[in-house]
């Protein structure tokens, strides 16, 4: 595979159980040794044991499994990382107010980590991975097994992130997650299948259709479309018809307008195409 | 290699101790208890016992006593070390240690460390309180003070050191292939054997612990044994491993 992820982006990496997300992320982090290939993280190469400790210092990572020590107070695990990390009071101290305080755990510091809810976890495994400000945060799977309100706390916090102009690589399996969240995405399943924006990953499979919904379709109307896009595909399906059309955001106007023209009543036109559950599934299957 | 980063691991270590009952049982409560039954013993022969023990079976017999601390020293380090490695499995907390700006050898030496220096505290407290309550026993019979003498300080100054580190190994190596805190006590504390074993030993003429030349002899072999075992802890403990093969 090959990729590249910019400074400040929110970078998605989709795939499956067992694509090769988290051993791809182990090995960006240093974690596992790389085999083969090249791989770089700013200036520093992976792999390389120089360099290696300097990746660690610059990155922030999420694991899929928290792994707080539990009985120990939020205050104290983050202490023992701020520390790890090289961070200096009273520097670490203000950070560690500061994270816990955005992700209004705060009133918990002195509370065992055991006694916290699994949203509440993670969030104090996010503090733990930004405690030393890092310029890059790997994170696993931060929403898997959260329920829809603590994602979403997540996911408010992942794209405060992000205004931050802090560099993120997200691993997820939660399309909705992606879309919503990452600048671009890859697909992954044990090879880099697509890269791109999430749009241009939902047009990848199929163009876009224009549909219009009128009071009754005319052949007149369907005429009048055909002569404006003569390289369009029409296909008509009830009281409604579809255009197949490149770029098909911009010419809804013109077709509005034609089928106006042609004496029809719209009572609905809007751009339906592809979706990125589509092209994951497509790609995704593909390679099975 | 960074002492600072490997203390910072042991001082989280020694944190989590804290609030461990059955480490503080171990570290505090277990020693205490060999040193009251060890010095109750010295002191019930003086005292209540049927004849009189004789200043030379005194001198056999307080040798023999500290040499329990020498076990001790296996022991200690077995509660230790396996909730110390084992227990950051079990909580999962090894990954995001190993992402730290850690090396693998400094980690592993602040585990070390962790499981080392309480270990070394317990077995040396309470031996120089026993030293200290056998003294005052068996002043009155010696005439002189027996303890601290020079085999006791070889037991206690150099092979009790060498055999916590060789429990700490065994105990590291142990713990990469369990994910039970309990199991790994149970298989960590095999290593009581051959400590006792060296006690038995001697005690039936097997093993020469007669005079400190002796003693130093059986602390050549346990540093020899710890080089090795060092050899093979370091090749185990590899962050590879540790994420991809240790159970």
């Amino acid at each position: 595979m090959s990729f590249s992820v910019s400074e400040g982006e929110v970078f998605g990496f989709l795939g499956p159980n067992g694509a090769g997300k988290t051993t791809t992320v182990r090995m960006l982090c240093c974690l596992i040794s790389k085999t083969s290939g090249e791989a770089r993280i700013g200036d520093y190469d992976v792999g390389n044991d120089g360099d290696s400790l300097r990746i660690r210092k610059m990155i922030g990572v999420v694991p899929d499994n928290v792994g707080l020590y539990e009985a120990l107070s939020a205050y104290k695990n983050l202490d023992i990382y701020g520390r790890l990390y090289g961070c200096p009071e009273p520097r670490r101290g203000e950070n560690i107010q500061r994270t816990l305080t955005m992700l209004d755990l705060w009133d918990k510091r002195d509370a065992p980590a055991g006694t916290f809810s699994k949203g509440m976890k993670q969030k104090l495994a996010i503090a733990r991975a930004l405690i030393h400000e890092p310029q890059v945060l790997f994170m696993d799977e931060p929403t898997a097994s959260l329920d829809p309100e603590a994602a979403k706390t997540v996911r408010d916090f992942i794209l405060d992130l992000k205004k931050e102009k802090r560099t993120i690589f997200l691993n997820t399996h939660n399309l909705d997650e992606a879309q919503r969240i990452c600048d671009r995405i890859a697909i992954l399943n044990t090879k880099l299948m697509a890269t791109g924006t999430p749009e241009d990953l939902e047009r990848m499979v199929g163009s876009r259709k224009i549909v219009i919904k009128v009071e009754r379709v005319s052949d007149v109307m369907l005429d009048a479309v055909q002569k404006r896009f003569p390289g369009a595909k029409i296909s008509v399906d009830g009281v409604q018809f579809a255009v197949e059309l490149p770029d098909a955001e911009t010419k809804t106007p013109d077709i509005v307008q034609a089928v106006v023209q042609a004496g029809g009543r719209v009572h609905f036109a809007g751009v339906v195409g592809s979706t990125l559950e589509d092209t994951y599934l497509k790609l995704v299957r593909s390679e099975q | 290699m960074r002492f600072s980063q490997a203390w910072i691991v042991a001082s989280k270590d020694f944190a989590m101790f804290t609030k461990k009952r059955n480490i503080l049982y171990t570290i505090i409560i277990f020693p205490l208890m060999i040193t009251g039954l060890l010095s109750g013993v010295t002191w019930y022969i003086q005292h209540k016992g049927s004849g009189s023990v004789s200043p030379a079976e005194l001198t056999t017999l307080l040798p023999a006593f500290t040499f329990f601390y020498f076990i001790l020293a296996a022991v200690i380090p077995t509660t230790i070390a396996s909730y110390s490695i084992v227990g950051e499995k079990v909580e999962k907390s090894m990954e995001p240690l190993l992402a730290t700006p850690t090396t693998d050898g400094e980690i592993l030496l602040g585990k070390g460390v962790a499981a080392f220096v309480p270990a070394i505290l317990a077995v040396l407290g309470t031996s120089a309180l026993f030293m200290g309550l056998c003294d005052a026993f068996t002043v009155g019979k010696l005439g002189y003070y027996y303890f601290p003498n020079e085999s006791s300080a070889v037991v206690l100054f150099l092979m009790v050191p060498l055999g916590v580190v060789v429990s700490v190994e065994w105990n590291v190596l142990v713990s990469s292939r369990v994910s039970d805190v309990r199991i790994a006590q149970q298989l960590g504390s095999l290593m009581v054997l051959p400590f006792a074993g060296i006690y038995v030993g001697g005690e039936i003429g097997l093993v020469p612990l007669g005079d400190t030349n002796d003693l130093l002899m059986i602390a050549a072999v346990l540093a020899f044994i710890l080089l090795v075992m060092l050899y093979a802890v370091q090749a185990i403990f590899q962050r590879d491993a540790i994420l991809t093969r240790w159970k």
